[in-house]
């Protein structure tokens, strides 16, 4: 790969030894994707705090050794100093506020409470949500980033034109102390032109509708570029937070187009650079049952226990809507619900008195992170209802809980009667 | 008498050389939410390879799809032990690139057969990854 005089006096130690480790990592990787050179990054999301399951039994001890380990790929371990970059932290392992959670791992709480003070001085952004988007780091068309977080990412390529590959934890680690990243994949224009062809022969409208085209559209395309073509309605920040999330999940899809909505696609032979679909898709009633079929593949029981809502995390539109469902009702004794939204949104929703109203019926306010990535959920959860086709699609495969996916008003109605009576 | 291996020629990923057993799908595999690392297995809901584990074996797949958390969890796998011996595979991503390199086990890309229609599980299965060569053989050879 060819480096600059400075790149290269990272990799040869003159600028320390925490850059030396990014350097040789960043070389390693760009090497292992047949990258020709690096780009310059000024916006990285990364994750740090050592809280997660598992991460936090292999931290090596610190601070420095597990930012070492998990964020510089290096097995000695070297002082972490400020950041170079600037750096968000995405979700985390637990809400460390939330008293249902620190009762299940209160080491963990504590763990996370330090880490956030060691890697804040060190210039990280605790916005600790997987939607920097929704909280102040909107980067602009064309702008060069280094994010983690397959949900963030899509919607950062797609919706906002800026331009990253789904990175992990070692990659951004390295992208924080260099401002550098591989300049491959979608950093390249001629790489971001859509590939497949999908006619909608149906109305996308809710989202619950945006969540099943995107779960079936990842399925189909896995990691290529999708164009939409037909009747998707009323796209916003929720529905493409929505339709992305699932893309990702199911498939590994980082960018798409709709003409006429999303900024590198002013129209579909715009979508495609001028070029013929590789491949062109339909999607009718039958691939949308089939989607809802797929997500629904573990649930059995309608006895549910657990309500999750708010992956990714629920816009502050989301949890109006949510409180207004639940004003002067009460959940079923045999359920819990959870709403997820970012901490600087949890704020809002306090102000707003959508918190209270949400309490009042017997739910909570979570932030930090979700179950999926904490794997904490109220005890003895054997059945979930979610809004979300990206946790539908995890949290069997991570807990081994059934799942149910629908609706917002389904999942509210569940939390509400004890039992599941969702459907297409 | 062993037999002659069939060789595929493809790119260096991660250097090193082994050899052990293959473990084939034609599924993409996630790592965050699809993967045990603590045991080395495929968890997702609806995978081939759904409770089977890649520990010690010669990986043989498509590529990554799902989070951005695939580097973490392979990278996991190397620190608790379950790692596989060498990746194969074909499609080139962040995710799955990174996810090698951390992982520290020879891997090779860009083939010029593919993989997948060659490489059977139980294969035994030679890596060069420094020059990007791979032997097949059916049985483990003599």
């Amino acid at each position: 790969m060819e480096l600059t005089r400075h790149e290269r006096e990272m990799l040869d130690g003159d600028h320390g030894a925490a850059k030396q480790r990014a350097m040789d990592l960043l070389v390693r990787y760009g090497e292992a994707l047949g990258a020709e050179r690096l780009v310059e990054t000024n916006n990285v999301c990364s994750t740090f705090i050592p809280s997660g399951p598992m991460v936090r039994e292999y931290t090596g001890g610190s601070f420095d050794s597990a930012f070492s380990e998990f964020n510089l790929d290096s097995s000695d371990t070297v002082e972490m100093p400020r950041v170079a970059a600037y750096t968000c932290q995405l979700i985390q392992g637990l809400d460390a506020e939330h008293p249902e959670m620190r009762q299940v791992s209160g080491d963990a709480a504590a763990l996370q409470k330090e880490g956030e003070r060691f890697f804040g001085k060190r210039g990280v952004n605790l916005l600790s949500t997987c939607t920097p988007y929704q909280v102040g780091n909107v980067p602009v068309m064309g702008e060069h980033c280094a994010w983690m977080e397959s949900s963030a990412v899509i919607y950062c390529n797609a919706v906002l034109g800026a331009r990253t590959n789904t990175e992990g934890r070692e990659s951004t680690g390295a992208a924080s102390m260099t401002r550098r990243i591989p300049y491959w994949g979608y950093h390249l224009p001629e790489n971001r032109g859509a590939t497949h062809r999908v006619d909608l022969e149906i109305e996308v409208a809710d989202m619950m509708d945006w969540g099943l085209l995107g779960y079936h559209v990842g399925e189909m395309v896995e990691e290529d570029v999708p164009a939409l073509a037909g009747p998707a309605r009323d796209a916003s920040l929720i529905k493409l937070k929505h339709f992305g999330a699932a893309a990702a999940s199911s498939g590994g899809v980082e960018m798409y187009h709709i003409p006429g909505v999303t900024p590198e696609a002013p129209t579909l032979e715009a979508a495609f650079h001028g070029r013929a679909p590789r491949e062109t898709l339909r999607y009718g009633a039958a691939e949308r049952r089939r989607a809802y079929e797929n997500l629904n593949a573990t649930a059995k029981s309608a006895e549910v226990d657990f309500i999750m809502l708010g992956c990714p995390h629920n816009s502050i539109e989301q949890v109006w809507l949510i409180a207004n469902l639940l004003d002067g009702k009460k959940l079923s004794p045999s359920t819990e619900l959870w709403v997820f939204t970012p901490r600087a949104l949890r704020e809002v929703a306090d102000r707003s008195g959508y918190t209270d109203v949400i309490r009042a019926a017997g739910g909570h306010v979570l932030s930090d992170t979700c179950p999926a990535i904490s794997r904490i959920m109220p005890k003895g959860t054997r059945v979930v209802a979610t809004d979300s086709a990206k946790q539908a699609h995890y949290l069997p495969a991570i807990t081994g809980v059934q799942t149910w996916f629908g609706s917002i008003e389904h999942c509210v109605q569940a939390a509400i009667d004890g039992r599941w009576s969702g459907g297409l | 008498v062993s037999e002659a291996p069939i060789i595929l020629r493809g790119r260096k990923v991660v250097g090193g050389t082994t050899e052990g057993e293959a473990l084939v799908t034609t599924d993409t595999i996630s790592g965050w939410g699809g993967i045990e690392p603590r045991t080395g297995t495929v968890t997702e809901t609806r995978h081939q390879l759904r409770g089977v584990s890649f520990k010690d074996k010669v990986l043989v797949f498509p590529g990554a799809k799902g989070s951005s958390g695939w580097s973490q969890y392979f990278h996991l796998t190397r620190l608790a032990g379950t790692a596989p011996k060498a990746m194969l595979y074909n499609r080139t991503t962040a995710k799955v690139a990174l996810g090698a390199v951390v992982t520290r086990a020879p891997a090779v890309t860009d083939f010029d057969i593919d993989p997948l229609t060659v490489i059977r599980t139980g294969d035994w299965v030679r890596v060069d990854g420094d020059r990007g060569i791979v032997e097949v053989f059916r049985r483990k050879p003599d």
